[in-house]
């Protein structure tokens, strides 16, 4: 068998082995905790830099121990069963977007400066593109950075930011230039910069991550802080977008598998009718339904992660896949309220978290709509 | 991500072997196939050198060892056929010669004597004689348990009743691997295989069945009555038919969505070709969102469908029996397929409807595939199972 087609060598299912330990071991039994308190505790980030999970896209240069990106989709699929999506898009946010920023685009210095730190987990870090006015319409984004002198200005506003009210740094997407795509840079703003604020927005689901508006006014920034060439902010956020979705779809469909096996454990104990629920036929096929659309929805995000990998182009695939994944955990979510009927509804039952934190998925890092223009341009049409 | 990595990672199951082979099956199907699509479709019938040809070519015996006469390739250069053939046109001439390659002939190389294969498998994989497989009944179909046609022994020789339906191939096949009940209380021991030349007193095709698509290929309904044939004519062991017919219908099912799946992947470059062609209210269809993200729905699922497939395949190939991944792969790829001709017939609108455009004979033909080899319903009683509901 040619591992590479099979995506994992013995290596990552070991690896996947202990990770799955430390997150169930570790996570799992707080979430109930966590989500209660709205928060997890920042010491997360350090147990995870400590166990070398935010450095494994990174060579050792850097602290981390990589670049193997199958190594670090695992750690996605993992943290996407520990039971509330919160806690993996606060890990997330930091390691697949703030910091992989960092690391795609900054210089040396920039590098060392936030980098080496964030893959400790000592550095939190978020990404700050969207605004109250503009989602994936990113070339409308309208928060200003005027240069003065050696620094930038910033002003304006962000919304619906993971770990916004939580990171230590934000790479911010603002206007340096003209109107449209060719106007926009990147630029990293510290927390406490003076002009910066935040405000923690309150959520369906997700709620142990931050989410966040931010703030800018007249907020100065180091000219240093411009993160990859002036005005080619938008390329940028482009490029990353396909990994930033990809580890989104692979999140999805762990996610769906652990609702399903939820939903089978409760169908199997609780009897209706003489019999266990999970015995009549109607459910059996609807768990069958799910096992094979998950399935699907598996083998096409393997499918980009493995052009990803191999240093393709997988536009298409991972918009196919972000869109796919994430309406199905959705709907597992759904079928997985229905098995459990009365108790599905409580509060006091994982489920209902599932549904909320699932119902994100088709709207955040590009909603499906969105995936389906970009599928369709890349038909020419 | 792209300009760290340093391994290189496989994005495709098929070697640059396997496309070279593609191009070449798909010279062959568009010359030698595709011109006669709309002749054999009125007809309801191919001629028997398609077979012939394609044996000539290799193409039957593609994955086949060499010593059999076959081409000595790997499971996935047989699934490149089915993908290119596909493009003939007609469902049914793709159907019928994936009976030949990889239904009713796999168990021969697999559970077959020298004799068996020097009789049946060689001739079949050049196409010299037609195969057809022979196990559903009218009263049995995925419930291949309950088979009720009897092979009982009679001093040496097997004595055969019974009734077959539905067989592809069957009215002008010259042999038939045959599911026979041998052993009446043995329950799933009690099954054998049999290779049956189908000019056997006693064997007599009852009719040509007419069906809603797949023109072009026969389907059968069969007689057997005191079918009388040597004891040398079981295929496999006496009494584990039924685990040998198991494994058949993997690679049945197996091919069977992968040509569904191509024949969708063609509809879909047609509806997007229409798309951008069709004018209404002063802009191409495509053009509204409408349409497009139908289309972009429509290649989703077909590119989730063509890796389950691949996966199962690649697995498959590699001397696995990947029994659930088979099932879904052909649940879900069937109602893709299923689905997309449902759209296609849509973005086409009224032209669909017409028998002049070949959208009606996709819309029909793909319909089999949730039927046949198992139906829907099948597939998810085999994946409950196996996931132990």
């Amino acid at each position: 068998m040619n591992e590479r087609w099979d995506l994992f060598t013995e290596d990552h299912v070991a690896f996947r082995d202990s990770v799955r330990q430390f997150i169930q071991k570790e996570i799992a039994p707080n979430v109930e905790e966590w989500e209660r308190a709205h928060d997890f505790p920042r010491d997360l980030y350090l147990r995870f830099g400590e166990l070398g999970l935010l450095g494994l896209k990174y060579e050792e240069a850097y602290g981390g121990t990589g670049p193997d990106y199958i190594a670090d989709a695992i750690v996605n699929e993992e943290l996407a069963q520990c039971g509330a999506g919160g806690v993996a898009a606060g890990i997330g946010g930091h390691k697949d977007l703030g910091s992989l920023y960092i690391y795609r685009f900054g210089t040396e210095d920039q590098r060392q400066r936030w980098l080496v730190p964030s893959i400790r987990g000592e550095l939190i870090g978020a990404l700050g593109v969207t605004e109250p006015g503009t989602g994936s319409d990113v070339a409308n984004i309208q928060t200003k950075a005027a240069r003065d002198g050696d620094h930038f200005v910033l002003s304006g506003q962000k919304a619906f930011i993971t770990n916004g009210s939580k990171a230590d740094y934000v790479v911010v997407a603002a206007r340096t230039g003209g109107e449209g795509y060719g106007g926009i840079s990147l630029i990293v703003v510290e927390k406490d910069t003076p002009g910066f604020t935040t405000n923690r927005m309150r959520t369906v689901g997700w709620w142990t991550s931050h989410t966040a508006e931010l703030f800018f006014d007249e907020c100065r920034v180091p000219a240093e802080h411009l993160l990859g060439p002036e005005n080619e902010g938008f390329i940028c956020i482009m490029k990353n977008f396909q990994w930033e979705r990809l580890v989104m779809a692979l999140a999805a469909v762990a996610a769906a598998q652990k609702t399903l096996e939820t939903a089978i454990a409760y169908a199997r104990d609780r009897e209706a009718f003489g019999r266990p629920v999970a015995k009549f036929q109607v459910w059996r096929h609807r768990f069958a339904d799910m096992e094979t659309e998950i399935a699907a929805a598996r083998a096409l995000t393997y499918q980009a992660l493995r052009k990803l990998a191999a240093g393709e182009d997988a536009l298409r695939e991972v918009s196919m896949a972000k869109w796919l994944a994430t309406e199905l955990d959705w709907k597992v979510a759904d079928e997985a309220v229905q098995v459990h009927g009365g108790y599905g509804y409580m509060m006091e039952f994982g489920v209902q978290r599932a549904w909320r934190d699932a119902r994100l998925g088709p709207i955040g890092g590009g909603t499906t709509e969105i995936m389906k223009e970009i599928i369709a341009k890349t038909y020419g049409l | 991500m792209t300009e760290s990595v340093e391994t290189a990672i496989r994005s495709s199951i098929f070697t640059p072997e396997h496309e070279t082979l593609r191009a070449s099956v798909r010279a062959f199907v568009e010359r030698e196939l595709a011109p006669h699509a709309e002749e054999w479709e009125a007809a309801g019938d191919f001629p028997d050198w398609v077979f012939a040809k394609l044996g000539d070519a290799g193409y039957i015996g593609l994955a086949y060892p060499e010593e059999v006469g076959g081409q000595g390739g790997d499971y996935i250069s047989t699934l490149v056929l089915k993908e290119e053939m596909a493009r003939c046109g007609s469902g049914g001439v793709g159907m019928a010669v994936a009976v030949q390659s990889d239904m009713a002939t796999p168990p021969i190389l697999k559970f077959g004597t020298r004799a068996q294969i020097d009789e049946y498998l060689r001739p079949a994989i050049k196409g010299t004689k037609i195969a057809c497989l022979g196990i559903t009944e009218p009263g049995a179909g995925s419930d291949v348990a309950n088979i009720q046609t009897l092979a009982a022994r009679d001093g040496t020789d097997w004595v055969i009743n019974g009734r077959k339906t539905f067989i592809t191939n069957g009215v002008r096949a010259h042999f038939c691997t045959l599911v026979a009940r041998t052993n009446k209380p043995a329950g799933h021991h009690g099954f054998s295989l049999f290779l049956v030349p189908t000019d056997t007193p006693g064997w007599t095709v009852t009719k040509r069945l007419d069906k809603l698509g797949m023109h072009s290929s026969d389907t059968a309904e069969i007689a057997i009555d005191d079918v009388r044939l040597p004891g040398d004519a079981l295929l496999g062991v006496e009494g584990e038919g039924f685990a040998q017919i198991m494994w058949e219908l993997q690679g049945e099912r197996l091919v069977g969505v992968a040509g569904s799946i191509a024949g969708s992947q063609l509809l879909f470059e047609r509806c997007l070709q229409y798309a951008k062609e069709r004018h209404t209210f002063g802009k191409p269809i495509g053009k509204n969102q409408a349409i497009s993200h139908r289309l972009a729905t429509m290649a989703t699922e077909i590119e989730a469908a063509r890796q389950m497939i691949y996966d199962a395949a690649w697995k498959f190939g590699n001397g696995e029996y990947p029994v659930k991944e088979i099932s879904m792969a052909k649940l879900y790829g069937g109602i893709v397929a299923s689905r997309v001709a449902n759209e296609a017939m849509q973005i086409f609108g009224g032209a669909a409807y017409t028998m002049d455009l070949p959208i009606q004979r996709a819309w029909r033909d793909s319909r089999l595939i949730r039927i046949g080899g198992g139906t829907d319903e099948v597939m998810r009683e085999v994946i409950s199972k196996l996931m132990g509901l």
